[in-house]
């Protein structure tokens, strides 16, 4: 038998477990053309539904006529709200506690908002039918600016103001205006301006963290077939959170929950886009219940763009208080927050404003105060967290920015003074003054080993010699250094706190082994390119000792996998990895048992080691994990009940804290406001690493995701509510030829509270990527009197901050 | 994203295009890699109710370089551009051009012939002709007939062709001296903020001749006479290429969009026709 000539080391290498950078199992079908996306389902009879949307972003309908589109040939039904408002149907609630029309019920909010919803035979006859919906409009003054919004006399949702002309409450409390959604607060206000208004230095700053889009390669899409026979609805879509959208389907439509059946298949990317509910979802239900058949809804690009699931829109005030030798004493911020037409942002419950009050960073302040103001505007809603925890990308771009301006105005180093100020390793578990407490952290430890690592000091000589060779008409090329050093918040969350729409954010992990000793896993999570297949197969093998390559990992069907709350926030491994793990050692408890029985020895005195038992101090005396299998399901055993099987609901008891520290060496060109990233180093602190190779691939796609918004990506409307980047040709979507050479490296603190002490690592590089690429750009302008210029960095706002510096002839 | 519903025609032959352009005038038009023309009829912004493809019209692919003049049929891709050896000795400009369109994916389908012929002042084609100073063939019913590309374009999609004709050749005399094609785009993929083509020869040591044309700074390609005047007979000091780049200024007309406003698209031009003069100079 090979077994007893492998070695421990050969039998750890078998089982490639947590630790190994084990190839992708996803990938042999992704790289061939195999894969299995919504728009590849395609069922008998299925029909097909896109939207009539509106040209304007405020407008009051007067009226629709759909004689000419029904007249299309393979056109069978145009729905409208009058249509759907008997159903109930015309208006859903959002994720945010507010409500969205499905489709327009007399006047539209935005650029593209969904009107009337054809249905036809195939998706050419819809958009022939879309050409032919007539739709009267009276337009309305467009509100795009949201400060405009807060002065302005023009309601946009009359639904939400009295009859009287009073402002009710909102789902987040008392209302200051008829454009407001809500004013959300953490911190101490008080003391915190108190602090400011005594310090030594104060700097202060005004930034705009501009609208963008997550822009996954697969656009949003579903296909509902309701089988009137037996009365069941399946509902396929590129959800991020499968059983959450069936049990909002079930609680809008009156569908009992055990009649829908929602799958999420393979996903071409989500990055927050793919979490919300669309009216493209109700409306497919709605058309495959009233023509029997099944209807596939599917986006274009435009679509994508223009109305589902935007992210940030932040205009951010912060002030920050330091003693003169740049001990920081207290931080103030206020954000604007533009959510568009409708509050769809997808936070927590209990977070109107997500987790933005982690902003004071990976810093000890201990004084805070964090006020956010929630409005009304004529723009897509969505609100949603773009490759980043809840809001947690503004947050850390708005402190980054933050240390950068008290650095000038301290006349310090940006890496000296964030070195006096990170909250030490001995203050772990530390709780920040906004609330929460960080598990765990050694920041100084990871900043030296970035600054020695790109050699921080002599970056900084080049620099200067550049200035100087700039000022003498040497070169017309500018150096940046950007610096950042983020603490991401993951892993929502703990059920006391953590809920969407009353839906606690535990997760779940189901594992059955087989007799031969294989096994099957299902999560609550659904993997969409992230490699959960290859991953938490490889903690189950850490954990149950059976190789990576003999467990399947089954998500985002709800008929057979266990509850959760889906995949986002980098929550997958901080709560269903943890959930796999403590499901893994229910099984190995169980097999410790059996393991026992069959040595003839006490439970207690048989040890896990790799893949089998062994009794202790007799090494030769074991049995494997696949012969406890065997035996657990073919042998009868005193006291046991055959199989091995274990499910477990994990409620984290805190979030995680990845942290990192990122190093980004920027030229640019005065004269064309051109960038060029010489250098990008990448430190990532995730905890336990369970896949290398996996979170170097998360890390490049996080780092080119937050280039991509720090330098040009943006929804960008015009005064009219008219988007100006709907295609692609405007919306910056980098390509390898955009993308520089990454340099990843890591530390690992392991979390404290987590079973396998891993902590999730997919938006961490986005999260502190952003202020990094962001920092070059600003850190280059310095020597200049720049202090802060907007994001995005693109070509012409990089030459107009040159041309307002005077660097131009 | 989805067309208009239209009818496809595959003609065999030149004789067969021509007589579905006739019957249906301007309801018709022909297609070759189909780069412009598809994506706008999926935005439904160009109505086709007879597309025509030449992919099956023999005779429109070949690249012939001769001792007086280089001629490209009007279905040689980029592609083709990139790797045809001869072509790149005789003119490497368009090399260097070529490789600054699109990406490889697009430069195996889109062609010479549709990116000179649909008037997108935004192509890069129209603007590199008319340094080299090329002459289009347009064959239509009444017959064949040249075009110089500097007359060619009239205003945005607007050009000397006929409703009725089909853009066959284009025709380069043999260029010499030095060269360069600049472009500044945001990406990949991108229409230029602004793109210079120069075409520079030297004597002795000053400047003889100099043909200078800029792309996407105006609703057509702009081949700046003056610009180049300026620089004939100068030693390309300082002060000439202040000229030119001033007479270059003079002649185009750009419009703010999402690259930036005006301001910025002549700063930027100055800079890359600059960058491109120098670049063609140190060649010449």
């Amino acid at each position: 038998m090979k077994d007893e000539v492998d070695t421990r080391e050969d039998r750890v290498a078998n089982l490639k477990g947590m630790g190994c950078s084990r190839k992708r199992v996803e990938d042999a079908r992704f790289t061939q053309g195999k894969g299995n996306y919504v728009d590849d389902i395609k069922l008998d009879g299925m029909l097909f539904g896109d939207f009539v949307r509106s040209p304007y972003a405020h407008a009051r309908i007067t009226s629709i006529n759909t004689e000419a589109a029904l007249k299309v040939p393979g056109v069978l039904a145009v729905l409208t709200a009058a249509d759907l408002e008997p159903l109930g149907l015309h208006w859903m609630p959002t994720l945010a506690g507010d409500k969205q029309m499905v489709l327009a019920d007399g006047k539209v909010l935005f650029q593209g908002q969904e009107v009337a919803f054809v249905v036809a035979e195939d998706r050419y006859a819809a958009a022939d039918g879309i050409e032919l919906v007539e739709v009267e409009y009276e337009e309305l003054p467009v509100i795009v600016d949201p400060f405009e919004a807060l002065q302005s006399d023009v309601v946009l949702r009359e639904d939400l103001v009295g009859e009287d002309g009073s402002i009710p409450a909102g789902a987040h409390g008392p209302r200051k205006h008829h454009n407001h959604i809500f004013t959300w607060e953490a911190g101490d206000k008080a003391p915190t301006e108190e602090v400011i208004a005594n310090a030594e230095v104060v700097a202060e700053e005004s930034m705009y963290y501009h609208r963008t889009h997550p822009c996954p390669l697969e656009t949003c899409g579903c296909v509902a077939s309701m089988d009137k026979v037996n009365g069941k609805l399946t509902l396929w879509g590129t959800f991020q959170a499968p059983h959450a959208i069936r049990t909002v389907v079930s609680l809008i439509s009156g569908i009992e929950e055990h009649n829908i059946r929602v799958i999420s298949p393979d996903i071409g990317g989500g990055f927050g886009n793919k979490v919300g509910a669309y009216p493209g979802y109700v409306c497919s239900v709605v058309a495959s219940i009233v023509t029997g058949k099944p209807v596939k809804w599917i986006e274009d690009r435009m679509d994508n763009l223009m109305t589902t699931a935007f992210a940030r829109d932040y205009h951010m005030t912060g002030k920050i208080s330091a003693t003169k030798e740049g001990k920081i004493t207290g931080l103030h911020c206020h954000v604007t927050a533009d959510h568009g037409g409708f509050d769809a942002c997808a936070d927590p419950t209990k977070f109107p404003a997500g987790f933005m009050n982690i902003c004071t960073g990976s810093y000890d302040i201990p004084t805070a105060f964090l006020e956010v103001d929630g409005v009304y505007t004529n723009k897509a809603p969505g609100g949603v967290s773009y490759r980043c925890s809840f809001r947690v990308t503004e947050a850390v771009y708005f402190i980054e920015r933050m240390i950068e301006v008290l650095a000038i105005k301290l006349n310090m180093d940006a890496a000296e003074l964030r070195r006096i100020n990170f909250i030490k390793k001995e203050q772990f578990p530390y709780t920040a003054a906004l609330g929460w407490e960080y598990d765990s952290g050694d920041y100084h430890t990871a900043w030296e080993k970035a600054l020695t690592t790109v050699d921080y000091e002599g970056l900084r000589a080049e620099q200067a010699q550049r200035v100087e060779d700039f000022k003498a008409g040497k070169t017309r090329k500018l150096m940046g250094i950007g610096l950042s050093f983020f603490t991401e918040i993951v892993g929502a969350g703990p059920v006391k706190n953590c809920d969407i729409l009353g839906l606690g954010m535990f997760d779940s992990c189901e594992i059955r082994i087989h007799p031969t000793g294989s096994a099957i896993a299902r999560l609550g999570t659904i993997s969409q390119g992230q490699g959960h297949a290859t991953t938490f197969a490889q903690i189950l093998a850490s954990e149950i000792g059976l190789s990576a390559d003999s467990i399947t990992i089954e998500e985002g069907d709800t008929d057979t996998a266990p509850y959760g709350l889906g995949t986002y926030g980098s929550r997958s491994t901080p709560v269903a990895g943890a959930a796999t793990a403590m499901a893994g050692r229910k099984i190995r408890a169980k097999a410790q048992m059996i393991a026992a029985y069959l040595l003839e020895v006490h439970d207690n005195d048989v040890e896990f080691d790799v893949d089998r038992f062994v009794v202790k101090g007799a090494p030769e005396k074991f049995k494997t994990m696949k012969e406890i299998a065997f035996a657990a399901y073919n042998q009868a055993i005193p006291g046991l009940e055959p199989g091995l099987e274990a499910v477990s609901y994990y409620d984290p008891p805190n979030m995680t804290y990845p942290f990192g520290a990122y190093v980004c060496v920027m030229d640019i060109d005065v004269d064309t406001g051109v960038p060029e990233i010489r250098r990008f180093y990448a430190l990532d602190d995730c905890g336990t690493r369970i896949n290398p190779m996996i979170i170097e691939g998360q890390v490049h796609g996080g780092l080119t995701e937050a280039l991509a918004v720090a330098l040009g990506q943006e929804i960008a409307y015009d005064d009219m509510g008219n988007v100006k980047t709907g295609t692609l040709m405007d919306f910056f979507l980098p390509t390898a030829w955009e993308v520089p050479n990454y340099e990843t490296d890591f530390t690992v603190t392991p979390s404290p509270h987590h079973p396998i002490g891993a902590k999730g690592v997919g938006e961490s590089p986005h999260v502190g990527g952003v202020p990094c690429f962001s920092n070059a750009v600003q850190d280059a302008f310095r020597p200049f009197g720049n202090t802060h210029t907007n994001m995005p960095h693109d070509h012409w706002r990089i030459w107009r901050t040159a041309n307002e510096l005077g660097l131009h002839d | 994203m989805i067309p208009a519903a239209f009818e496809y025609h595959r003609p065999q032959d030149m004789a067969g295009v021509l007589a579905v352009l006739e019957e249906h005038g301007d309801d018709a038009r022909v297609m070759a890699g189909g780069h412009s023309l598809i994506p706008m009829m999926k935005l439904r912004m160009a109505d086709v109710p007879h597309l025509i493809d030449l992919q099956d019209v023999g005779g429109l692919s070949d690249i012939a370089v001769d001792g007086a003049s280089i001629r490209i049929g009007a279905l040689v891709t980029q592609a083709d551009i990139i790797d045809h050896q001869a072509l790149a000795a005789a003119a490497p400009i368009l090399r260097e051009a070529a490789l600054q369109i699109a990406d490889p994916q697009v430069r195996y389908m889109g062609t010479v012939g549709g990116n000179v012929a649909n008037g997108d002042p935004g192509n890069d084609m129209p603007g590199l002709m008319q340094c080299l100073d090329a002459t289009f063939t347009l064959v239509g019913t009444g017959g064949e007939r040249d075009v110089p590309a500097r007359d060619f374009y009239e205003a945005a999609y607007m050009t000397a062709r006929e409703d009725d004709e089909v853009l066959t050749a284009v025709t380069i005399p043999l260029p010499s001296g030095g060269y360069a094609y600049e472009k500044q785009k945001r990406k990949i993929g991108d229409y230029a903020t602004a793109a210079a083509a120069v075409q520079i020869t030297k004597s002795g040591g000053t400047c003889a001749s100099a043909a200078i044309a800029m792309t996407n700074l105006s609703d057509t390609p702009i081949y700046s006479d003056a610009a180049g005047a300026a620089l004939v007979g100068t030693t390309l000091d300082d002060a000439a290429l202040k000229a030119a780049v001033a007479a270059m200024l003079n002649d185009i007309d750009p419009t703010e969009d999402n690259r930036g406003p005006i301001a910025f698209k002549k700063h930027v031009a100055g800079v890359i026709l600059r960058r491109a003069i120098e670049r063609a100079w140190s060649r010449a």
